[in-house]
């Protein structure tokens, strides 16, 4: 099939493979949550899949083959979905045993978290990885959250392309409806296992167990066993696949993912059982759930024209007026008003009257209306607390800082970029500490990104992803860090990225870079400077006070030797010469006490109480007692920031400890 | 041989033109110890009033000389540079500087005197709960006692410090150094090592049958001076200075010019360092402007090696040396300083030796034949007027 690449090298772009599957519309109405009623005719529905192209082959005869239109007709015939993932598995994410067991987890418990975080569940995830053999393994995840209705489990787990996130604008770690099945496939493929899953709505019900295959040629799911049993749970949904996988620790492990995602998620607790070592345990950080997210409607920047006639086709509205607004968010009726008659019509005018010149008229007279920029309550960033929070959970660090940017817009989505930054402490040593080793730094940590969308981290592609390229581009040196031109900033830090959006631009089907768009790398950009900033008074701070604390070093070291040489002199009182010069060096150096301002300027002592007076950030005293993060956040959750950063200082002034020489 | 040195060391200038009249009129009157103990007390007042507590000191650089037309020597202006604790630049240097007063303190308590190189072993040790050294090297203590000594206006004598023996000379004369008596022309090949300290109660004339002084730049050239016994045909004393010659031999030339009226030549290599060698023995130098007046022999005269000599003394190649571009900055500074500005034969052989582009030795009439340096080139320059610089 010519239109789709098989490669990973050249994964398709991301339009042509929107296109070829929103084609599947018709027929899939998403159910996942108890929530959405479902009709057993919508689930039966018969869904039709792409087309396949047939390729321009007219030279054929000329240079002596065979093959007629004819012949070849008898071989084009449609190709299912499942077929081909289950040949291009890498387009997944299951190009190797270790990456499989990873994605085999990471789909299960990104189904998992939004599912809870759906039903307004505080999620318990449980991750049992179980050797079963030399390299096969069984994943189990169970959740607390709503479970999933009976008739629903065949589809949910058993269908690729089957989903309730595909047809929304909402932001969710899920999109495709892919994640699940496919892991369950390539469980099916190297181990001939169905998927095993037992789900319960609530402790009123029973739990039942099914055990699914997949029919690739007609992806559909083949039911192996129906049954119901007894479960020690209330509520929830746990997946059992076994699969041809290896286990490592490290980068790029299980463990690592889990890591990650009870940072990007301090609102979870995740135990893992990995099959050798202890259990992981890491209970959640904070009782907030993140906000729940809205659905929107797509906005009329960066959509293309293309999209909009197919949207003209599909609406409900007659009338451009209405379609205008209904379709889209931003667009008032005036706006559309406006919109309609800078191009020829009115809004009054019969959608399907539209002519081709029209409509891109009335396109780029869209483009061209200023227009409120995307609702931002489709949107749920983590919000610089909780990634304070889940920062100072899983990286033992200095000193933390987050930012989170306001809400963008690429190709008409709404995104939100959010930058962490944690630096120092048992990341290891600082520049500014031993620059008097004459170290040239060789053996100082590298810093490290982790980077997140929507809540879910990436662990793989690091430098194909947009956020790691926005990374390279900083000019760290400006922030008091030693960088070589091009590459990551040599220091001990980690910085987190987090991309929340209603449909996050990933390079391939495998989740795992942000394709690189002007406006996303831009967003991170900015992030990453605030936080910088921020650091580099940090840096600048340390590099003077290190810079007094030395000058009276000097001083106070040759005090004696003054002291001596004067006495030697003449008669003076030694006691009373030693004093005044050591007040007197005291008095010199007096900045190696002192704290300094956003500019590295001194503050005066009455309002030093409060760190750097920086909003959204936290400096560890290691040698204190580990603050908890109630003590930081406290009360947080109920009161919503209006009062901004003036709350949130306060809030520091009492818990914050200040860093000790 | 021992390059100049210019001021001390990077410590800030303070211009405070009257300072040094005010410091002249304190001190005037006291004794050496009585001025390093009010360096003292001054210091620890500064303490007490809860100021930084500091040590002025007049800067020992070119931007604070001036070249008396009158006198013809170099004067040391009035500009002082504040040595204060509390800089942490200068820290360091005002503990030494503190630690040298006291040592020199206590030569003059015990009547003794001391090297500068033993200044530097009295003064040096670690410093209590570090691993750091009050000095790491020579170099570091002897600006400091050059330091102490404008700082109380004294003399290095009057410290009890001594320098060591550089410079000797041989000739027709007769002296008592320190209580022998010494007939100059009779000191074995070496010929007599003039100590650092040769003021009237160390050193006097008895004898003098020379009637000039011829001083070389060093002492291999010395030496030829000295076997083909120079001195004895041209009734002369011939001295050298061991490059730059040192406070001792400079004060000695001084002396004999002015007691036994006796002129000076000097026959020095045809390079920059030759020229300030000229200079700093007619006019006294830049770093010990205050000891010129009674160091300078404004009389001295250049008779060679000029740049003229390649060609007039018809030299071959090989003597060549290459001028590097610090010779040509050197001697441009040179040519630049009041002293040589207005001379119009000094701006001609400067300039001629940077369009040579090349240096000599005063080793390079050697080449020639061993004997033509004493026994041709320096008699000719000595009876040819025309010859001598100013």
């Amino acid at each position: 099939m010519a239109t789709i690449p098989t490669t990973q090298k050249a994964p398709p772009p991301r339009d042509q493979l929107d296109f070829a599957f929103s084609d599947c519309r018709e027929g899939i109405n998403a159910a996942r949550t108890t929530t959405v009623p479902q009709t057993k005719a919508d689930m039966t529905a018969k869904r039709t899949m792409p087309k396949p192209v047939v390729p321009p082959k007219s030279a054929g005869k000329k240079n002596g083959r065979t093959a007629t239109a004819e012949s070849m007709a008898k071989q084009q015939r449609e190709i299912s979905v499942s077929e081909f993932f289950a040949k291009n598995r890498h387009l997944l994410g299951f190009d190797n045993k270790r990456k499989a067991l990873l994605t085999t987890v990471k789909e299960a418990v990104d189904n998992s978290l939004d599912a809870c975080e759906e039903a307004g569940i505080l999620p318990d995830i449980d991750i049992r990885l179980k050797q079963v053999d030399t390299d096969r393994f069984a994943v189990t995840v169970r959740d607390n959250g709503p479970g999933i209705v009976k008739q629903q489990i065949p589809n949910v787990f058993g269908k690729l392309l089957y989903g309730s996130k595909f047809h929304r604008l909402k932001m969710s770690r899920g999109q495709q409806g892919i994640g699940i099945s496919a892991a369950g496939m390539y469980g099916l493929i190297t181990t001939g296992k169905p998927i095993r899953i037992v789900s319960r709505t609530s402790s009123r019900s029973q739990a039942h167990l099914y055990k699914l295959a997949i029919d690739t040629k007609k992806n559909k799911p083949d039911i192996v066993a129906d049954e119901t049993v007894d479960v020690d749970w209330a509520h929830g949904t746990e997946v059992t696949i076994e699969l041809e996988a290896s286990y490592n620790k490290g980068r790029q492990s299980v463990d690592e993912y889990i890591e990650l995602t009870a940072i990007a998620n301090p609102h979870a607790s995740f135990t893992l059982h990995p099959p050798i070592g202890p259990t992981l345990d890491l209970p959640r950080g904070t009782e907030t759930l993140p906000d729940e997210t809205k659905e929107i409607k797509p906005h009329p920047y960066g959509i293309e024209l293309g999209t909009m006639m197919k949207m003209l086709k599909e609406t409900k509205s007659p009338k451009l007026g209405a379609f205008l607004t209904n379709e889209f968010s931003r667009v008032s009726s005036a706006v559309a008003k406006k919109v309609a008659t800078q191009s020829g019509a009115t809004a009054s005018t019969w959608v399907s009257s539209l002519e081709p010149p029209t409509i891109e008229k009335v396109y780029s007279s869209l483009q061209k209306t200023k227009l409120m920029a995307p609702s931002t309550n489709c949107l749920a960033p983590m919000g610089a607390e909780a990634i304070l929070t889940g920062l100072l959970k899983g990286i033992k660090a200095e000193f933390y800082t987050a930012s989170t940017r306001p809400p963008n817009v690429y190709r008409g989505n709404p995104f939100q970029i959010e930058v962490g930054l944690a630096y120092g402490g048992e990341l290891g040593a600082d520049k500014h500490d031993d620059d008097d080793t004459g170290k040239n730094g060789q053996d100082r940590a590298q810093s490290r990104v982790i980077r997140f969308a929507n809540r879910v981290p990436l662990l793989y592609q690091q430098s194909s992803c947009c956020t790691f390229k926005a990374v390279l581009d900083t000019k760290w040196n400006n922030y008091n860090l030693s960088q070589a031109s091009g590459a990551m900033p040599r220091a001990p830090m980690v910085i987190l990225i987090h991309m929340a959006s209603v449909w996050v631009p990933f390079i391939s089907e495998g989740k795992e870079a942000i394709a690189d768009y002007d406006e996303i790398r831009k967003e991170v950009k900015l992030g990453i400077s605030e936080c910088g900033r921020r650091l580099n008074m940090l840096l600048r701070r340390k590099k003077r006070k290190a810079h007094f604390a030395k000058r009276r070093d000097v001083f106070t070291k040759y005090i004696d030797e003054v002291v001596n040489s004067a006495r030697a002199i003449t008669t003076i009182n030694k006691e009373d010469f030693r004093k005044s010069l050591v007040s007197l060096s005291r008095k010199y150096t007096a900045q190696a006490d002192m704290e300094f301002d956003d500019h590295g300027k001194v503050v005066k002592k009455e309002i030093v109480g409060n760190d750097m007076g920086l909003a959204d950030t936290i400096i560890v005293d290691h040698e204190a007692p580990a603050p908890s993060p109630e003590t930081l956040f406290g009360d947080t959750g109920k009161e919503k920031s209006k009062s901004g950063s003036a709350r949130k200082s306060k809030k520091r002034k009492k818990s914050a400890k200040r860093k000790s020489r | 041989m021992a390059k100049k040195k210019l001021a001390s060391g990077a410590t800030k200038k303070t211009a405070k033109p009257r300072a040094s009249k005010k410091r002249a009129s304190r001190l005037k009157g006291k004794d050496t110890k009585e001025r390093i103990a009010e360096l003292a007390r001054s210091v620890v007042a500064m303490a007490e009033r809860e100021q930084d507590p500091a040590i002025q000191i007049p800067v020992r650089s070119l931007s604070n000389i001036a070249y008396n037309e009158k006198s013809r020597h170099l004067e040391m202006g009035d500009n002082e540079q504040s040595r204060s604790f509390f800089n942490f630049g200068q820290a360091k240097r005002f503990m030494q500087t503190l630690l040298v007063a006291s040592k020199c303190n206590d030569l003059i308590d015990i009547g003794k005197t001391a090297s500068i190189r033993q200044i530097y072993y009295l003064s040096k040790h670690t410093i209590k709960g570090t691993k750091e050294k009050t000095f790491d090297d020579q170099s570091e203590s002897d600006p400091i006692i050059e330091d102490l000594e404008v700082a109380v206006d004294s003399l290095r004598e009057q410290l009890h410090v001594f320098a060591s023996n550089r410079g000797n000379l041989a000739g027709p004369i007769t002296l008592v150094d320190d209580g022998n008596t010494l007939d100059c022309a009779a000191m074995g090949s070496a010929g007599y090592a003039v100590p650092s300290i040769v003021e009237a109660d160390v050193i006097q004339f008895k004898k003098c049958k020379a009637k000039f002084i011829l001083h070389v730049e060093k002492d291999t050239v010395w030496r030829r001076f000295h076997e083909d016994r120079f001195w004895q045909e041209h009734n002369c004393i011939v001295s050298h200075g061991g490059g730059q010659p040192a406070r001792g031999m400079r004060r000695l030339l001084r002396r004999m010019h002015e007691e036994l009226k006796l002129p000076v030549f000097v026959l020095l290599d045809n390079d920059p360092w030759g020229y300030y060698i000229y200079s700093v023995i007619k006019h006294g130098s830049i770093n010990l402007a205050y000891e010129s007046r009674r160091m300078a022999v404004p009389e001295a005269k250049f008779i060679g090696v000029s740049s003229f000599d390649y060609d007039r003394c018809d030299m071959n190649d090989d003597v060549k040396i290459e001028l590097d571009a610090n010779d040509i900055k050197r001697a441009k500074q040179i040519a630049n300083y009041p002293w040589f500005k207005n001379k119009r034969p000094w701006q001609k052989e400067i300039k001629k030796m940077i369009s040579n582009g090349f240096k000599m030795e005063v080793e390079a009439m050697i080449s020639k034949n061993l004997s033509y340096l004493t026994e041709e080139y320096v008699p000719m320059a000595l009876k040819n007027k025309k010859l001598w610089l100013d």
